[in-house]
C-alpha cells in the first residue's frame, strides 16, 4: 500500500552531510586551507571576485573551497553574502591611469612610453603539461624589472585620444551612476548599466558572445590599444578630512578595445572604443567584456542590430550566471502537478483521436 | 543566525519591496518592477516569494509553505525551514491555521479567509513572454492592453489540437485591464483566484516582479464563446481520501504500468483521512500511518 | 534641532512591520477601517498613525512633498531625519505626498499619476483626517471590495467624488490614498470607484 513520502526533512540533512563529507574527501589527504587557494589558486579568485562583485580575496578563496571548487557555486555564495553588507559611501572613480603597473602590452604600437611590460601571463607558454608540478618543485625567484623607479605609463587610449583619432571618454558630469542591483533593470539601458551588468556577467556568455563579434555576428573590427594589470589606490571622501581617504589597493585588469572608425561629412572620421574592467587578473573577460560593450553601442553609432552581441536586452537579461543556473537548475525541482496536467490533455486529445480514427491509432 | 534581520532581509530592502506590493495591489494583475536581492537561495526556486513572505511577515503570523500542493516536498521543507531559522515565526501545515501560505505551483484545496494571504512562486511573470521575448515590447502590449497576440495563441492551439493547449500558467484577465500570468498552478485551479477571500501576492525574484489580486477581485482566464475555459477533470476519485473534488498526482507503482491517483494537497488529503474518509487503496486505517502526523 | 525631535520606532523591525501590514490590507479592502496602534508621538498635526505609515514606507530611495499646513515646520524635520527621505517643494515630484484634508486645499491632479507603461511611479498620498468609519460616505465597488463598501471619512472635500471620478478615469494611471486617522487607517487604490455621492 501507498505511503505518502515523508521524511523531506531528514533526506535533506543528511544530503547537506554527505556533501560535506565529499568535499573534504579522503581525510588522509591534507585538506585545503583558503590561504593555497588564495595564493595557488588566484585565478580562480579572481574571477569569483570579479563575477560575485565583492573585492575580498580571502572570503572568494573561502566561498570556492566550500562550492568545491565549482566557481558559479562560489560565486553565488559571495553575492548572497554581499546582499547583506551595508553601504558606507562610495569611492571616487578609480584612476587607472595611476596604476602600479605589472603588465601593459598593446597591439597597436610597437613601443610607447612605458614599453611592453609581459608581466606574469601565459601567453608563450607552450600548453605542455608539466609533470614536474606533480612533485612540490622549488620554483625560482622570479627576475627584477632593470629599474627600480617605474616610469609613468599613459594609457594607449589617451595617446591616441590627444591627436583627436579617438573618441573621448564621456565627460564626468557627476550624475548618479547606476546600479542595477538597487533598481530593476529597465530598457533601454545606458551605458554604465550596460558596463556594471558586463562586469558580472558570466565569463563564457562573454567570451562566446565576443568571439561571435569577431566572427561577423556584428563585426566591429577590435584592436587591442591596450590591456593593464596592476594595482589602482581605492579613495574615500570621509566627512570632515580635508582630502581624499585612501581604503587600499585592488588589482584591477584594463582593457582598452580600439575599434571601427565613425565619421560623417561634417565630422572628421575617428576610431571608436570599447571598455572592459575586471577585477584581478582576468585578461578574458576584460578583453571579452570590451568587445561586447561595443558591441552593445551599435545604436550609438547608428549601426544595424544583426548580431546577438549588439541586442541590448539579450545580452543583459542572461549575462548572469547566478541568474541563469538557479533557473536552469530549478527544472530539478518537482513539477509533476504541471506534469499531470500536461498528461491528462494528452490523454483526452489521444482518446478523441481515437474516436475519430480507431484504424490509425495503435 | 544574529547576524542577519528578522526574516534574513535587511529593512531597506523590506521597504523597497512593501512599496512594490502596495503598488501592485492598486493596480491589479500590473507588474510592478523591484530590485530584487540575492538571497541565499538559487533564483528559480522561490526567491521571488520568499522575499515577499519576507516583507509581509510579522512575529505572530503562522506560515505555511507548500510546492505542487505538498508540505513536505524538499524544496517547501527547505523555505520552510529558512524561516523558521530566521523569522522563528510558528510554522504550520495546516492550511486553516496559517496566516501567510507560500505556495509553488498549487492553489489549497481548502477555502482561503480574509486574515489570510497567499504568496506564489513565479518563474516567468510575464504572459505574452513566450509570444514576445522582448520586455520592451510587451510593456508597450500591456500599456495598450493590446492582448491579441495570447487570443491568436490561443486559438492556433484549437485549429492545430482542438483544443487549447495550456494546461498550467493558464492566463487570466484581472480586473477586466490586466493579462496576467498565473504562475505555473495547473488551470484546474484557475477558477479559485476569482473573487478570493485572501490577498494574493506574486513574487519573482529572477524576473524581479511583483504583482498582486486584491480580495474579491473579477479574475477571468482567457477563452472563447466557442471553446470556453475547461478546468481539467479526473476520471479518478483520490486513492488515499477518496475525494473526487480536488487535483491529483499521479502515483507509478510498479513497472507494469501501475498507477494510483492521490490528493496533491498533502493537508487537505490527510484531513479528510483524519475525518474518516478512505479512498480505494487505503487499506491501512489513518492511525497506523505513524509519519502522518507532524 | 535634532534635540526636540520626537522619538522615532522603539522596535524599528516590528513596528514597521506592523504599520506595513495596516497599509496592506487597508489598500487591499478598500473602505474597510484598519486600526493602527503605535506609541510615537510625532510633531503635531501629524498623526501617531500617519506618522508610523511614513517611517514604514519613507527611506533616501524615495521623495516626499508636505502640503502647506505641514510643510517648513517639525513635521519635515522629523520625517527628514527618522527616513532620510528626500523633500521635495514640488508635488509633481513627490513619491509620497502628506496633506491635512482639514486644512490644505486637495488637488489629486498635481501629483504623480505615473506612466502606461509604468503605473507604479506614481504618488501615494497619506491623507491625515479626523476620523475613517464605515459609514456615512460615498459608496465604492472595485477590487478588495465584496459588493459595495463605503468611503466613510471626515473631513472629505466637497467635490471628493468628482476629482476621485477623474482619478479613476486614468486607469491604470492614477494615485493611491491612505487615509489616517489618530489609530485608523482607510485605503482608497486607484482601482476602487466611488458610484454614488454621498447623501
Amino acid at each position: 500500500m501507498y505511503v505518502a513520502v515523508k521524511g523531506g526533512e531528514r533526506a535533506i540533512e543528511n544530503a547537506h552531510r554527505l556533501l560535506a563529507d565529499k568535499r573534504r574527501g579522503p581525510r588522509d589527504v591534507p585538506e585545503l586551507t583558503p590561504a593555497q587557494i588564495d595564493e595557488q589558486l588566484s585565478l580562480a579568485v579572481d574571477r569569483v571576485m570579479s563575477e560575485g562583485s565583492l573585492y575580498d580575496r580571502a572570503l572568494a578563496a573561502l566561498a570556492i573551497k566550500q562550492a568545491r571548487g565549482d566557481l558559479i557555486e562560489a560565486i553565488f555564495l559571495v553575492r548572497a553574502y554581499r546582499t547583506t553588507l551595508p553601504r558606507f559611501g562610495y569611492s571616487h572613480p578609480l584612476d587607472t591611469g595611476a596604476m602600479q603597473v605589472r603588465r601593459r602590452i598593446s597591439a597597436t604600437y610597437k613601443d610607447l612610453p612605458g614599453g611592453q611590460v609581459l608581466g606574469p601571463t601565459f601567453d608563450y607558454t607552450h600548453r605542455l603539461i608539466d609533470f614536474s608540478l606533480m612533485e612540490q618543485d622549488a620554483v625560482p625567484a622570479p627576475a627584477t624589472a632593470p629599474h627600480a623607479a617605474q616610469t609613468a605609463m599613459p594609457r594607449v587610449a589617451d595617446i591616441i585620444g590627444s591627436g583627436d583619432m579617438i573618441e573621448a571618454s564621456p565627460p564626468d558630469e557627476g550624475a548618479p551612476v547606476s546600479d542595477l542591483t538597487r533598481d530593476p533593470l529597465a530598457f533601454p539601458a545606458p551605458r554604465d548599466l550596460c558596463l556594471q551588468n558586463l562586469a558580472r556577467g558570466d565569463e563564457g556568455f562573454l567570451l562566446a558572445l565576443g568571439y561571435s563579434t569577431q566572427r561577423g555576428y556584428g563585426r566591429n573590427h577590435p584592436f587591442v590599444g591596450e590591456i593593464r594589470l596592476g594595482e589602482v589606490q581605492v579613495e574615500v571622501e570621509v566627512e570632515g578630512l580635508p582630502f581624499a581617504a585612501p581604503l587600499g589597493a585592488v588589482t584591477l585588469t584594463e582593457c582598452q578595445m580600439v575599434n571601427q572608425f565613425v565619421g560623417s561629412k561634417t565630422e572628421a572620421p575617428k576610431f571608436t572604443r570599447g571598455y572592459g574592467l575586471s577585477f584581478g587578473q582576468c585578461e578574458r573577460r576584460a578583453m571579452s567584456m570590451a568587445l561586447v560593450d561595443r558591441a552593445l553601442r551599435a545604436g550609438e553609432f547608428e549601426e544595424e542590430r544583426k548580431g546577438p552581441a549588439q541586442d541590448e536586452e539579450f545580452v543583459l537579461s542572461h549575462s548572469d550566471n547566478v541568474q541563469a543556473t538557479g533557473f536552469v537548475e530549478h527544472l530539478k525541482l518537482p513539477h509533476y502537478v504541471d506534469f499531470q496536467a500536461e498528461l491528462a490533455l494528452l490523454r483526452e486529445m489521444r482518446g478523441e483521436n481515437h474516436a475519430s480514427h480507431p484504424e490509425a491509432a495503435e | 543566525m544574529s547576524a542577519y534581520n528578522f526574516a534574513y532581509l535587511d529593512e531597506q530592502t523590506k521597504r523597497m519591496i512593501r512599496r512594490a506590493i502596495l503598488k501592485a495591489i492598486a493596480v491589479p494583475g500590473y507588474q510592478v518592477p523591484f530590485a530584487s536581492r540575492e538571497m541565499p537561495m538559487p533564483y528559480g526556486w522561490g526567491t521571488g516569494g520568499v522575499q515577499v513572505t519576507a516583507s509581509i511577515l510579522g512575529p505572530d503570523d503562522v506560515l505555511k509553505v507548500i510546492d505542487q500542493g505538498a508540505d513536505d516536498t524538499t524544496n517547501a521543507v527547505s523555505i520552510r525551514a529558512f524561516f523558521a531559522k530566521t523569522a522563528g515565526v510558528k510554522t504550520t501545515t495546516a492550511t486553516t491555521e496559517a496566516t501567510v501560505i507560500q505556495t509553488r505551483h498549487r492553489f489549497p484545496e481548502t477555502n482561503l479567509g480574509a486574515h489570510q494571504v497567499l504568496v506564489y512562486q513565479v518563474p516567468i511573470p510575464e504572459p505574452l513572454r513566450f509570444l514576445e521575448p522582448r520586455e520592451t515590447e510587451t510593456r508597450t502590449l500591456h500599456a495598450l492592453a493590446e492582448y491579441g497576440l495570447m487570443h491568436v495563441k490561443l486559438y492556433e492551439d484549437i485549429a492545430r489540437h482542438g483544443h487549447i493547449a495550456t494546461t498550467y500558467a493558464y492566463p487570466v484577465s484581472v480586473n477586466g485591464r490586466y493579462v496576467m500570468d498565473p504562475s505555473p498552478i495547473p488551470k484546474y485551479d484557475n477558477p479559485r483566484l476569482d473573487d478570493c477571500e485572501a490577498l494574493q501576492l506574486f513574487g519573482a525574484g529572477r524576473e524581479k516582479r511583483i504583482y498582486a489580486i486584491p480580495p474579491h477581485t473579477k479574475v477571468v482566464s482567457l477563452d472563447f464563446e466557442d471553446h470556453p475555459f475547461e478546468p481539467t477533470k479526473f476520471e479518478h476519485p483520490c486513492a488515499l481520501c477518496g475525494s473526487t473534488m480536488s487535483y491529483l498526482d499521479e502515483v507509478v507503482t510498479d513497472d507494469a504500468g501501475g498507477r494510483m491517483f492521490v490528493c496533491s494537497d498533502t493537508d487537505y488529503c490527510e484531513t479528510r483521512q483524519r475525518e474518516g474518509h478512505i479512498g480505494h487503496l487505503n487499506a491501512a486505517a489513518p492511525q497506523t500511518c505513524p509519519e502522518a502526523a507532524e | 534641532m535634532t534635540a526636540a525631535l520626537a522619538a522615532g520606532f522603539a522596535r524599528p523591525v516590528f513596528d514597521s512591520q506592523a504599520a506595513f501590514r495596516a497599509a496592506m490590507d487597508a489598500l487591499s479592502r478598500p473602505g474597510a477601517v484598519t486600526a493602527l496602534i503605535t506609541d510615537l508621538t510625532p510633531p503635531s498635526p501629524l498623526t501617531p498613525a500617519a506618522a508610523a505609515i511614513a517611517l514604514a514606507l519613507l527611506d533616501f530611495e524615495v521623495s516626499f512633498h508636505l502640503a502647506p499646513s505641514l510643510a517648513g515646520g517639525d513635521v519635515g524635520a522629523f520625517l527628514r531625519f527618522h527616513t532620510g527621505a528626500r523633500e521635495v517643494d514640488a508635488p509633481q515630484e513627490a513619491d509620497f505626498v502628506l496633506l491635512d484634508l482639514a486644512a490644505d486645499a486637495l488637488d489629486l491632479t498635481s501629483f504623480k499619476l505615473g506612466e502606461a507603461a509604468y503605473p507604479d511611479r506614481s504618488a501615494t498620498v497619506l491623507a491625515l483626517v479626523e476620523t475613517v468609519s464605515r459609514s456615512d460616505g460615498p459608496a465604492l465597488v472595485g477590487p478588495g471590495i465584496k459588493g459595495r463598501a463605503t468611503l466613510g471619512v471626515s473631513p472629505l472635500p466637497a467635490d471628493f467624488a468628482a476629482q476621485w471620478q477623474l482619478n479613476a478615469a486614468r486607469y491604470p494611471l492614477g494615485v493611491d490614498l491612505l487615509f489616517a486617522a489618530p489609530a485608523h487607517v482607510l485605503g482608497l487604490p486607484r482601482s476602487a470607484r466611488i458610484v454614488e455621492e454621498a447623501r
